[in-house]
């Protein structure tokens, strides 16, 4: 098993499935001459051509539109957003035509086409570049949203986004693109749906998703090593649709729940975790769930504001102390 | 088109304004529900071009105003009246109603509710196309309003980038809903907005099918033959508002009687009377015919048929 970095594994993903399949394309804004803004497409262009690694103009509401139009008769795209901010400008195509054309073809019409788009907040890009929306695509009947948390599962992922049959958001993470992790040699398919219990144990759940299960691993070590405290982390890798049982399970074994988000915490992943809990297994509760999440402002510029905005390991920490009375 | 051309064409408008009548009427007997966006008037617009195209063959996808694009391409008017009336037999299984009717086997793309929409849609059917090396091309009808949508401007600029087998029609039936287009666009003439993106484009009477069909023929020629998108403006007018929730009360009377004397029935019709091929008693029999069948068969199949499941309710969200 290799270890290679997370834009290692979406590159491999695109490169296996362009080669199996000749109606695979992949179409974005400095995909293909310039290789990917985070080298997701590097070398696809020498290896496919203009024709299937299409280098967009900016025009992301016109060429998203444009693959999910291709993916009608067969085609499968797979459509890279810069950012996630520029989503925005796509969401009438993907909303209104991807998701919804299904349903109201009666299931004669499907958009098999893949969303890849980076969100998250790096550093220092300010109010538009550092959106994090994934609860605005989670709440789409006919929209598959799923984040992938490591080498392994950005590879696994796209490779079975690619062969679904529905549309299938991917939501990536500007600061993770160069993370190392182990990923099969031989070609693995990620689920699209579940969840994955990233670290066991038996005092409380800590939730995450994308770049929060890393602060929730990062959380439960040091629970352990300095307080004792033995924290179960489940990665909630599909945010479309959620995991309930999974979400269940976990709660009925360790009864309480902290749930981490880059998100800002209104109408959130974090409201939609607790009103599972709420409708799955109130009863099992021993405390009241907490969510870490971002402040409500439109993302700083200055340094100091920025760190202020975004939730860490630490405030995990803190949130589960002061949950047990130990804060 | 040859003469039979023609007379089958004539019987095909005539069943067009019918249906579509009769539609009317049953959404004032509250048979038919939502939003219904009727076609009397343009009839010429969508029967010139598809004469010129391959109905079935060629993809075609348009906006909200589309039982007649889809019974034109081939869908049995039945399942039409079925999906207006919300039943399972219905072409999209009672799921999707007037504005998006849908018929894939005929190659009917699908209705879509947000003006301009399938713009991107219809190119991105012409790059599948394209990949796929077939010779079929992508016909996007839409009114002269989504021509004011962001995505417009985007889609032309990437089918003349990419050279995409798209042939856009521009009904243009002078209002937006309720704007008139004097009062919303900056340049009344759509065709001539296209040269900013270097497309081929041309500009017809809407109300005569035989200058429809033969500027039509030029443009799917052209398309088809791999030159590229081309975009064909068709000056015509809807008799009814923009929806059944519209009184009309943005425009005068006198200018709907006006566009009436050029009515594209009566054009053919008239047409076909001075040659001799028709005689008034002829097509009065036409009427009466397309009436029978309309009730006969639409009708009861659409009144007779079964509604949906509700069980089935959540039955094609995802594959």
């Amino acid at each position: 098993m290799a270890e290679i970095m997370y834009w290692e594994g979406l590159r491999r993903a695109h490169d296996e499935e362009m080669t199996r399949d000749p109606l695979v394309i992949c179409m974005g804004e400095d995909i293909g001459v310039a290789g990917g803004t985070y080298k997701a497409t590097k070398d696809l262009y020498e290896k496919f051509g203009e024709k299937r690694v299409m280098d967009t103009p900016i025009s992301e509401g016109g060429y998203t539109g444009l693959g999910i139009g291709a993916s009608f008769i067969g085609i499968r795209p797979i459509i890279e957003i810069m950012s996630v901010n520029f989503a925005w400008l796509a969401m009438d195509q993907m909303f209104n035509s991807a998701a919804k054309v299904r349903y109201m073809s009666g299931g004669q019409l499907t958009a098999p086409c893949v969303f890849r788009s980076a969100g998250g907040a790096a550093h220092q890009l300010g109010a538009q570049h550092s959106a994090r929306m994934e609860k605005v695509f989670m709440g789409v009947a006919g929209l598959r949203v799923v984040t992938p948390s490591s080498p392994k599962q950005a590879y696994g992922m796209l490779k079975s986004a690619v062969r679904s049959d529905d549309p299938v958001f991917i939501y990536e993470h500007e600061l993770m693109y160069n993370m190392k992790g182990e990923v099969p040699d031989e070609e693995y398919f990620h689920p699209l749906e579940g969840s994955e219990i990233t670290r066991p144990g038996t005092d409380v759940t800590l939730f995450g998703y994308n770049i929060s299960v890393h602060w929730c691993l990062k959380a439960a070590e040091i629970l352990e090593k300095q307080h004792g405290i033995s924290a179960e982390v489940v990665d909630l890798y599909a945010l479309a649709p959620l995991d309930r049982a999974g979400i269940k399970k976990s709660i009925s074994k360790t009864h309480r729940a902290v749930i981490a988000e880059e998100d800002e915490a209104p109408v959130g992943v974090g409201s939609e975790i607790i009103a599972i809990i709420n409708e799955e297994c109130f009863f099992e509760l021993d405390a009241a769930p907490v969510r870490v999440h971002s402040a409500l402002v439109p993302q700083p510029y200055n340094h100091k504001l920025e760190k202020a905005a975004i939730p860490d390991h630490q405030d995990v920490v803190n949130a589960v102390l002061k949950m047990l009375g130990k804060a | 088109m040859t003469l039979d051309d023609k007379k089958r064409v004539l019987r095909e408008m005539v069943l067009h304004r019918r249906f579509e009548e009769r539609c009317y009427q049953a959404y004032i007997e509250r048979k038919i529900g939502g939003f219904l966006h009727l076609y009397p008037g343009q009839e010429a617009c969508c029967n010139g071009v598809m004469e010129a195209a391959r109905p079935g063959h060629d993809y075609v996808i348009t906006g909200y105003r589309d039982h007649v694009h889809a019974i034109k391409c081939g869908t049995d008017p039945k399942v039409v009246m079925a999906e207006l009336y919300g039943k399972e037999t219905g072409c999209s299984k009672g799921r999707g109603g007037s504005m998006h009717v849908f018929d894939v086997a005929h190659r009917f793309m699908g209705g879509y509710a947000l003006v301009g929409g399938p713009f991107p849609l219809a190119a991105g059917i012409a790059k599948g196309i394209q990949l796929k090396g077939g010779d079929e091309i992508s016909i996007c009808f839409l009114g002269d309003a989504a021509n004011n949508q962001g995505v417009f401007h985007e889609t032309l600029n990437m089918a003349k980038v990419w050279n995409l087998p798209v042939l856009f029609v521009c009904e243009n039936n002078q209002y937006g809903i309720g704007t008139a287009i004097h009062r919303s666009t900056a340049v009344l003439d759509q065709y001539k907005r296209t040269c900013a993106y270097d497309i081929e484009s041309a500009q017809c009477d809407g109300q005569d099918i035989d200058t429809v069909y033969e500027h039509a023929k030029t443009a799917v020629d052209f398309v088809r033959s791999g030159k590229g998108p081309y975009f064909l403006e068709l000056m015509t007018y809807r008799y009814r508002g923009h929806s059944m929730s519209d009184s009309r009360g943005y425009r005068s009377r006198e200018e709907e009687d006006e566009w009436k004397q050029r009515d594209p029935i009566n054009i053919l019709r008239d047409k076909l009377i001075a040659a001799g091929e028709l005689s008034m008693a002829d097509f009065t029999a036409i009427e009466k015919a397309t009436d029978d069948y309309i009730e006969n068969e639409v009708m009861k199949f659409a009144e007779e048929s079964p509604e949906p499941n509700v069980a089935d309710l959540e039955k094609y969200v995802l594959a």
